[in-house]
């Protein structure tokens, strides 16, 4: 899968965590960008992402995401 | 998320989740409509998974003002927890609604359970809370390191009960009902199984913790929530997420959300009367194997040798172990009468007998129609019901027409109906009385008494027959457990539908202005237990009614003219002149709407909401005769 593909596949989880129809996410996205992302809604978000791709992200790996893009670049990596 | 369809983390009994359920709620949440609790009840009817809990609490949050609770019962819950809860609250509250409950939380901030329990002046005495989840952990409760020294093991077991004896006081002097939850037993080994020998292993350890917490709740009234069956159910393996536990705090896997908390809801529900009392069974192909009325009785599968004989066999054995505790039988089949029973009667290794079975209806009419006539004969509402059958479009058809009653999913293979029906929670009991284990035993002596009517033909006479001894007493030690049953179970025949724990009941016993009443009835046919339950508070000349209910077992027996004359005399000799009662509506006691005036009280005004106000001048009253031998130390039999 490439960035674009699981982008598209980040945001279809990303809806139905935080409950938002369509929800406008991109690269550059952060939790700021969303009331109803917060520190709550992320844990269900992380360990939602980590079934929807079959993958399991350390504590450190999830320190280190900054924006959207940074956990999609990481899904693609282990993607390979 | 998909999960094979036995697995108990994705609720199989359930029908699986609409691919639109967030526009559902959406759509419910829109607008400015009343919502009704129908419409709440079948949303979380589905096996919802945390992302849709938290949506449907969302909505009762927004729409909060707007929900009619019909039969909902309303219910405040504290949620005292070691480690993060506010992921959990949203789904206890989402899953109350599958159990009969319309929950609010108020949830202890991080780290302060036992302070809020205990702390004068802190925010959970003021928040109106009548029940506190309390849920530990072993990492907080010092349990989750091993002691090399057997001693020092039993300090940390008895330090970490004392932690839990304090908030329990602290919730007591609140008033608010603990529910205790047992601790999961961790999933980290120290010496492998040699863990279960040595006492203070941290495996060791919890178990004896969770032991003496089950006495702790059996001394204190409390409710005990065995969350550690729940996680053994699951497998400690995959309910333990020690990366969440270090991120955030988060006590257990996340997908094990949904079961927990339905888990909770049901211990709720069934603490506010909300369990299913009666077990409705199809037939073909439920309790046997085949189709009785085309194979013939050694057609059909049923017994040792076949594993689908061995299969229902066992749905039997268990429909037979829900009787014992005093869960009631009924069969409602598409059949003729006589086909159907004769493997009741005839069959080697059938364990149900005809007179296991309270209601036996086998006709060719729409099995909603029977099964609500299930109902009806039962004198308990559609709501009571649990409804067993192989067939899908069945199943539907009833969940159409009477969504009320529970019907568990159940895949095709029998042996798996028992784990469906038993794991949905429904029948879930806080407490099993002296009543519960000889009601099967009432309801066959009730189908008798009836006979008897039709012999003897004059109502009077006939009350005559019935050899009736009512023993009227005060509350007591014994009784406690039955008479906070009825206050919490009884809809029909209760004036005003006031719900008290245990713990209040006692608390009702001490209070010197309070005039408590238990009454019992047995006849020629047999002991119908304590079926009326009155509390009646003094206050000046006047004792205001503030309870009075009846089981709809002893109906047209004059048994609440009983009741009055005991209330009467009991006020007399306080120096009372009047007895005041409230009828308070609600959607189940329309019955009793005219129970003041049929005992000869006079109105005294409405009262908010709907209701009435009635007064007795004890002056006026005559008693009159009653078809029955007084008894008991609040009879004032001479």
């Amino acid at each position: 899968m490439d960035e674009t593909q699981v982008l598209a596949k980040f945001r279809d989880v990303f809806a139905d965590v935080m409950d938002i129809d369509d929800p406008e996410i991109g690269m550059e996205s952060t939790a700021k960008d969303f009331e109803e992302w917060d520190s709550l809604s992320n844990i269900r978000l992380v360990v939602a992402v980590e079934r929807a791709f079959g993958t399991r992200f350390s504590n450190a790996d999830i320190e280190g995401f900054s924006c959207v893009g940074d956990l999609v670049r990481a899904l693609v990596a282990r993607a390979g | 998320m998909h999960f094979p369809t036995t697995d108990p983390l994705g609720l199989p009994w359930l029908l699986p989740a609409p691919d639109d359920l967030r526009a559902q709620v959406r759509a419910l949440g829109g607008g400015t409509d009343a919502i009704a609790a129908h419409a709440l009840t079948g949303l979380a009817g589905h096996a919802l998974d945390l992302d849709q809990l938290t949506s449907v609490a969302k909505l009762l949050d927004k729409g909060r003002a707007r929900i009619e609770p019909g039969t909902l019962t309303p219910l405040r819950l504290a949620v005292l927890m070691d480690g993060t809860a506010d992921h959990l609250a949203p789904a206890i509250r989402a899953s109350g609604l599958r159990h009969g409950l319309l929950i609010d939380t108020w949830v202890a901030p991080y780290g302060q359970a036992l302070a809020e329990a205990t702390r004068p002046g802190s925010d959970l005495g003021a928040s109106g809370v009548q029940m506190a989840l309390v849920a530990s952990d072993f990492r907080s409760l010092g349990l989750g390191r091993p002691h090399v020294d057997a001693g020092a093991a039993e300090d940390a077991v008895a330090g970490a009960l004392a932690r839990m004896e304090a908030i329990v006081g602290g919730l007591a002097a609140r008033k608010i009902t603990p529910v205790l939850a047992t601790v999961p037993v961790p999933a980290g080994g120290w010496m492998g199984s040699f863990d279960a020998l040595a006492p203070g292993s941290p495996a060791a350890m919890v178990t004896e913790f969770n032991v003496r917490l089950a006495g702790l709740a059996r001394d204190r009234g409390a409710l005990l929530f065995d969350a550690a069956r729940v996680a053994a159910l699951v497998g400690h393996g995959r309910w333990f997420d020690d990366g969440l536990w270090n991120r955030s705090k988060i006590p257990f896997a996340l997908d094990a959300v949904p079961l927990w908390a339905d888990h909770v809801a049901r211990l709720l529900g069934a603490a506010r009367g909300k369990a299913r009392k009666c077990l409705v069974l199809d037939l073909d192909n439920t309790l046997w194997g085949g189709i009785i009325g085309d194979d013939g009785l050694e057609g059909i599968k049923l017994g040792q040798g076949s594993s689908d004989g061995e299969a229902h066999l066992a749905v039997q054995a268990m429909a037979l172990d829900l009787k014992a505790r005093g869960v009631v039988l009924a069969v409602v089949s598409k059949n003729e009468d006589a086909a159907a029973r004769l493997p009741f009667q005839k069959h080697p290794e059938m364990l149900l007998r005809e007179a296991d079975i309270a209601v036996f209806l086998a006709n060719w009419n729409d099995k909603a129609t029977n099964i609500a006539h299930v109902a009806t004969t039962l004198n308990i509402g559609v709501d009571a019901l649990l409804f067993l059958d192989d067939n899908p479009a069945e199943r539907a058809r009833v969940r159409q027409m009477l969504p009320q009653v529970a019907v568990p999913e159940v895949p095709a293979d029998p042996s798996l109906y028992p784990m469906m029906v038993m794991g949905s929670g429904w029948f879930d009991a806080v407490a099993l009385s002296d009543d519960d284990l000889k009601r099967a035993e009432q309801y066959r002596a009730n189908a008798e008494r009836s006979v008897a009517l039709q012999q003897i033909g004059d109502y009077d006479d006939y009350l005559a027959s019935l050899d009736m001894a009512c023993e009227l007493s005060a509350f007591d030690g014994i009784g406690r457990a039955r008479i906070a049953q009825l206050i919490n179970k009884s809809n029909q025949f209760n004036l005003t539908t006031r719900r008290y724990t245990e713990a209040e009941v006692a608390a009702a016993e001490a209070e010197p202005q309070v005039f408590d009443l238990q009454v019992r009835l047995v006849d020629r046919f047999g002991d119908t237990g304590m079926i009326s339950v009155v509390i009646a508070r003094a206050s000046g000349e006047e004792w205001l009614i503030d309870t009075w209910l009846m089981s709809c077992r002893v109906l047209g027996r004059r048994v609440e003219e009983a009741v009055l004359a005991s209330l009467v005399q009991g006020a007399r000799a306080a120096g009372a002149k009047r007895l005041v009662g409230e009828w308070l509506p609600s959607p189940k006691n329309a019955m009793v709407e005219r129970h003041y005036e049929k005992l000869g009280f006079k109105p005294a005004g409405m009262i908010d909401g709907g209701g009435t106000r009635w007064v007795l001048d004890l002056a006026d009253h005559v008693q009159p005769k009653l078809p029955m031998a007084l008894s008991g130390d609040r009879s004032f039999a001479a």
